[in-house]
């Protein structure tokens, strides 16, 4: 595996001329930005990693006349923040990649369906909007982008979930096929993107996928937005290069005291302080959406997984029985164990239900509860025991 | 067309079957539980899972569309693991009190549970950790959430099949469950008691609300007459629950085991069917005249149907404005309990307060009907106890009855003659029929101009279905409506009569008469038919209701002696003072929640 | 009651009456209610066309579209791990001690309502809350007085 080491590098909050590179896509063809897009490796920056230009080339390929760009800007991941802090600082370049995606795929409407806790950002992102809308249609786009509102629902990060919500319905993810790019929000072709991601496309459209590809490795390419927090001397947000390693990552930003790190958020998984060196943050080992959780020696590993499991047993949607009851029972089966009222042997049952939630859950949120609770379990036994 | 392997064979289906279907094709069973085929795929319990070759997660083999070259696997390790565990799971969240459960050995749970899950529970028993509340508010119905194991089969149904929503899925989490508005009993708020969802509980979360034991009760007791009266769909559906397969007609046998079960006197609704129609197809004309003849601006047309009790509480709650156009006319059950009470008890010389009347019914809103406060005009209770078509099977084999071998026998009489009219009540656009042979008979002395008066336009499945009856050759009394075209629509499931009632209230329709029943197929698809209840076992029902109309020697309800009888003396004449004091009713408007 | 239904009309005359309207109707009547009472839920079902049931199955899937009656201001303090590891605990017991309710609950003044929710997006700046709309962060007992302070003089 391919280890760049850690380098900081700021692209995605460098400010740019927009209008220059809206110019610029306006000028390409949809072929030609698809194109760009699939050159540059770039993979969903949400979390889950599919490959973009794939996606934004299924979308262009449907015969559907109406078609929607959706920005998933309902960041709910634990210890994710970045989203925020994009939308904050340069949503241009979101409103940005939005109206490029629009154009290559042939959709003239575009969501941005952010979540209730950042509600308070909305003023200023409108009057930001305001602006944009005025630029673009200078240039010659024919492209609109709206606002809805999430209202406190973890799962609604799930795309099919989003739509659900989008459409005025309880946000449970719906059963695929059919894919987004087919039948999506209304039913129709849509593609669907992280906050990140639309940013990094204008990134590439901007400078060529040729300059992007130079970043990060073969599987993981470019750059990624981390948010750091936890037991770290210099919480917060950092622009990292992909393809460091854990240890790495922990030199720069532990306490000299990190015993764990938890990768992806709830969803993803934990990495003990025994395998820092030889696991890379990236596809190729464990991936991000950029939820970076140090935890130094003195937190309890039970804790954290507690933590997590009441989580997931408030959020799932509560559709899929592996996903609504499998959350229940993990929760109470470490309780039982850690109060001595169930053996220690029962984790190992646990475990099999994990393995059961993850390849039998309707979605993604019960497909990855078991990776926090197998990465914190097996590394962590002892805490969870005693 | 698509090819792909279930189990290393090969099968060839229609692109867009999913994999449940393809594998059916081959005999291969994969289990379902939160799949009907009444109702949209949900993919939301996961007992279908199966495995196919190259994919990361399993697969939910109901929601997956089959695709070319698929490898799919229904019975490996990983697939009876995972399988295991999600019936494990819905164990450890539903309260299995089995062996009290009225669902015992008929709940879809425990046939898994005995396939996949024996000895040790693996997980913990999460139901003591909620505080689940069980309502009984419904006079028809009990909802007991702790045996429900969030399928959703009851949500889709009350949406899908009945545009009620009376129940929907509220909260999520550990806490999501199936929720009336903001909680509320079932008793307050807009449910029709139809019992369509009872038919669909895979589990015991959702039962009739039964009157077995008190109907036991007043069998054994010697100062009672209990008189019991069954329904048209009964006897085309009853043998499903005793051994028999859909559509075969048990009516002769049904008659005797009643009288065996201790019953003083078997009666039939379909005489009160008969009754019905008189007194409805005079409602009906009078109507027409009234707005035709008269000028008459008040009095509603079209004139909606009102046998089905369910029907009748949806219209209640959703278009209040219509209720003058219901026929006054009460269902049959009510008729027959108001006429049980009054000129039966004096006929037979009984104390009325002795009289202990009995229905059976493939309807759950029928209990919810019997107790409406309306229905008391023969001075006491005029049904006491109501019981489906299911709880009738449970007393059969209470009593040890061996129902193959019994003998066929009639009912009794008064008020045990019927005709093929009144039979097929029991079907979607059998009250239409029936009431077509006879008001047009009344009109011009001809009987209708259908081969062997099988009205065929008002038959079959479609969901609303409209006629055309041209009215030629009247008599002079009704040379009013000469060439008048009457115009008809029928309309079974709620969701098609809010169709229909939605373009009546808009204007948009210009029919005259209306049949409404509230269930899928009507009566014969009732929400307290045999359990499953889907579009075959419904088809099979309604052959056996036409077959049972066309061995009847009568078949026009004005035929009927016993109907004649009545009129000459008790009742005097149709719409008559009398009928309006025991066979009339009015409607009260209730609120949209 | 009846200025409800008026509210609802007004909102419905905004946001249209489709399904894909009710989201925002609900997310405007919290906001000026704090909370949807019943005759609300009953009065978007009817401008909607949907039922009741589904209102409330909807709105109780969303945590901030609450169904039980709230304060006018909405304390909801962020309980995941990171805000639970640096002091989450203390700033609720602050909170509690000050406003003498536990959380769950709501001032007899109806001035506030005391929640815990799931992470906010402020994990760098952990513990944190939401009053409201308004993110509060770096929170100590000291710093969380003040702003519930603030939130009295209002």
């Amino acid at each position: 595996m391919e280890n760049k080491g850690l380098t900081k590098v700021d692209l995605i909050f460098e400010s740019i001329d927009i209008r220059k590179v809206m110019t610029k896509a306006f000028e390409m063809t949809s072929e030609e930005i698809i194109n760009e897009i699939l050159e540059s490796g770039l993979k969903g920056r949400g979390g889950a990693g599919f490959p973009t230009g794939l996606k934004w080339k299924y979308t262009a390929a449907e015969k559907e006349p109406e078609k929607y760009i959706v920005c998933n800007a309902d960041e709910g991941e634990p210890g994710t923040f970045k989203d925020r802090e994009i939308l904050d600082r340069v949503v241009y370049k979101v409103y940005g990649g939005m109206a490029i995606a629009g154009r290559a795929m042939g959709a003239k409407k575009g969501f941005i369906y952010l979540r209730g806790e950042y509600r308070f950002l909305l003023p200023q992102l409108f009057l930001e909007l305001h602006k944009f809308h005025k630029m673009i249609s200078e240039i010659g786009y024919d492209f609109n982008i709206e606002y809805r509102m999430g209202s406190g629902a973890y799962i609604c990060g799930e795309e099919s979930a989003l739509f659900e919500s989008i459409e005025g319905f309880r946000g449970e993810p719906r059963n695929k096929p059919p894919y987004p790019t087919v039948s999506g929000l209304f039913s129709k072709p849509t593609s669907i993107n992280n906050v990140e991601t639309l940013v990094t496309a204008v990134m590439i459209i901007d400078k060529g996928a040729g300059e992007y590809v130079k970043l990060g490795t073969k599987d993981s390419r470019g750059s990624k937005v981390f948010s750091i927090s936890g037991d770290t001397p210099i919480p917060g947000i950092f622009e990292l290069e992909l393809g460091m390693t854990v240890q790495e990552f922990v030199n720069e930003f532990g306490d000299g005291d990190t015993k764990a790190v938890q990768v992806g958020g709830a969803s993803g998984f934990c990495v003990p302080r025994k395998k820092f060196a030889e696991t890379i943050i990236g596809f190729e080992g464990v991936p991000t959406g950029g939820s970076m959780k140090l935890f130094n020696s003195s937190r309890s590993m039970y804790n954290v997984l507690h933590n997590y499991l009441d989580f997931f047993t408030e959020e799932s949607c509560g559709q899929c029985t592996p996903c609504r009851v499998g959350c229940q029972q993990l929760l109470k089966g470490v309780e039982k164990v850690k109060k001595g009222e169930a053996k220690s042997t029962y984790l190992n049952e646990l475990v099999k239900l994990a393995d059961t939630m993850k390849v039998a859950s309707k979605c993604g949120l019960g497909q990855s509860v078991g990776n926090a609770f197998k990465s914190i379990v097996e590394n962590f036994r002892e805490e969870i025991i005693y | 067309m698509v090819t792909l392997k279930i189990n290393d064979q090969e099968v060839k289906v229609a692109e867009g079957t999913t994999v449940l279907e393809a594998a059916k094709k081959l005999g291969v069973i994969i289990p379902t539980l939160c799949n009907h085929p009444d109702l949209c795929v949900a993919g939301n319990c996961r007992v279908c899972v199966v495995e196919q070759k190259g994919a990361r997660t399993l697969i939910a083999a109901c929601a997956m569309p089959v695709s070319e070259g698929m490898d799919i696997h229904t019975n490996s390790l990983k697939v009876r693991n995972a399988r295991k565990h999600i019936v494990e799971l819905l164990l450890s969240e539903h309260r299995a009190d089995c062996t009290k459960c009225y669902k015992n050995q008929k709940c879809e749970l425990q046939t898994l549970a005995n396939e996949y899950s024996f000895g040790e529970h693996l997980f913990l028993d999460l139901v003591e950790g909620h505080a689940y509340n069980i309502d009984r508010s419904s006079p028809s119905f009990t909802k007991d959430d702790s045996k429900c194991i969030r399928c959703q089969r009851c949500v889709r149904t009350c949406a899908q099949l009945q545009h009620v929503s009376a129940i929907a899925v509220a909260n999520k989490g550990a806490h999501m469950k199936i929720s009336s508005f903001h909680d509320r009993p079932m008793s307050h708020v807009v449910c029709t008691n139809c019992g369509q969802c009872v038919n669909r509980c895979p589990t015991g979360a959702l039962t009739e609300k039964t009157y077995i034991d008190q109907v036991w009760d007043a069998i054994y007791d010697k100062d009672r007459h209990v008189v019991v009266q069954t329904a048209p769909a009964v006897r085309v559906a009853l043998g499903e629950d005793l051994g028999y397969d859909p559509g075969e007609r048990v009516t002769g046998k049904m008659v005797t085991a009643l009288r065996q079960l201790g019953f003083d006197s078997v009666l039939d609704t379909d005489f009160t069917a008969d009754l019905t129609i008189i007194e409805e197809g005079t409602e009906l004309l009078s109507r027409l005249k009234k707005v035709l003849v008269d000028k008459d601006n008040s009095t509603a047309l079209p004139m909606f149907t009102s046998c089905s009790p369910g029907w009748i509480k949806f219209i209640e709650h959703k278009y209040p404005d219509m209720l003058p156009n219901l026929s006054t006319c009460k269902s049959p059950q009510q008729m027959f309990g108001a006429l049980a009470k009054t000129f039966y008890a004096k006929k037979r010389n009984l104390d009325p307060a002795k009289v202990i009347s009995v229905s059976i019914m493939p309807c759950t809103a029928k209990k919810y009907e019997a107790d409406r406060p309306e229905m008391r005009s023969s001075g006491y209770k005029d049904i006491d106890f109501v019981l489906t078509t299911r709880e009738l099977a449970v007393m059969i084999k209470q009593a040890g009855i061996d129902f193959r071998t019994l003998e066929p026998s009639h009912y009794d009489s008064i008020m045990g003659t019927s005709t093929g009219a009144a039979v097929i009540f029991g079907a979607t656009g059998g009250v239409m029929e029936a009431a077509l042979r006879t008001a047009y008979e009344l009109v011009t002395g001809k009987p209708v101009p259908f081969k062997n008066l099988n009205i065929t336009p008002v038959r079959g499945m479609e969901g609303v279905k409209e006629a055309t009856v041209k009215i030629e050759g009247t008599t002079e009394e009704w040379r009013f409506l000469e060439g008048a075209e009457l115009k008809v629509a029928i309309a079974h499931g709620l969701v098609n009569a809010n169709k229909v009632a939605k373009a009546v209230s808009s204007g948009k329709a210009s029919y005259h008469f209306i049949e409404i029943m509230a269930c899928p197929g009507g009566c014969i698809g009732g929400g307290g038919q045999p359990i499953p209840t889907n579009a075959v076992v419904r088809q099979k029902r309604m052959d056996a209701i036409y077959s049972e109309d066309m061995h009847m020697d009568l078949r026009k309800s004005h035929e009927n002696p016993e109907v004649v009888a009545i009129y000459e003396e008790f009742l005097e004449k149709p719409n008559g003072h009398k009928s309006h004091e025991l066979l009339h009713t009015h409607y009260v408007a209730r609120e949209a929640y | 009651m009846y200025q409800t239904d008026n509210m609802v009309k007004e909102l419905a005359d905004k946001h249209g009456r489709k399904r894909e309207s009710l989201m925002p109707i609900l997310q405007d009547i919290v906001k000026k209610y704090n909370y949807l009472t019943d005759d609300a839920m009953v009065a978007v079902a009817t401008e909607l066309d949907i039922s009741a049931a589904e209102v409330y199955g909807t709105a109780s899937f969303y945590t901030f579209l609450d169904t039980e009656e709230r304060g006018k201001n909405v304390i909801r303090v962020c309980k995941t791990i990171t805000c639970s590891m640096k002091g989450k605990n203390d700033i609720v017991g602050t909170i509690e001690d000050i406003l003498k309710i536990k959380v769950g609950g709501t001032t007899p003044d109806r001035m506030f309502t005391l929640l815990e929710t799931n992470c906010i997006g402020w994990c760098h700046k952990a513990p944190a809350m939401l009053v409201n709309d308004m993110p509060y962060t770096d929170l100590t007992p000291e710093t969380v007085i003040d702003v519930i302070k603030g939130y009295m003089r209002k």
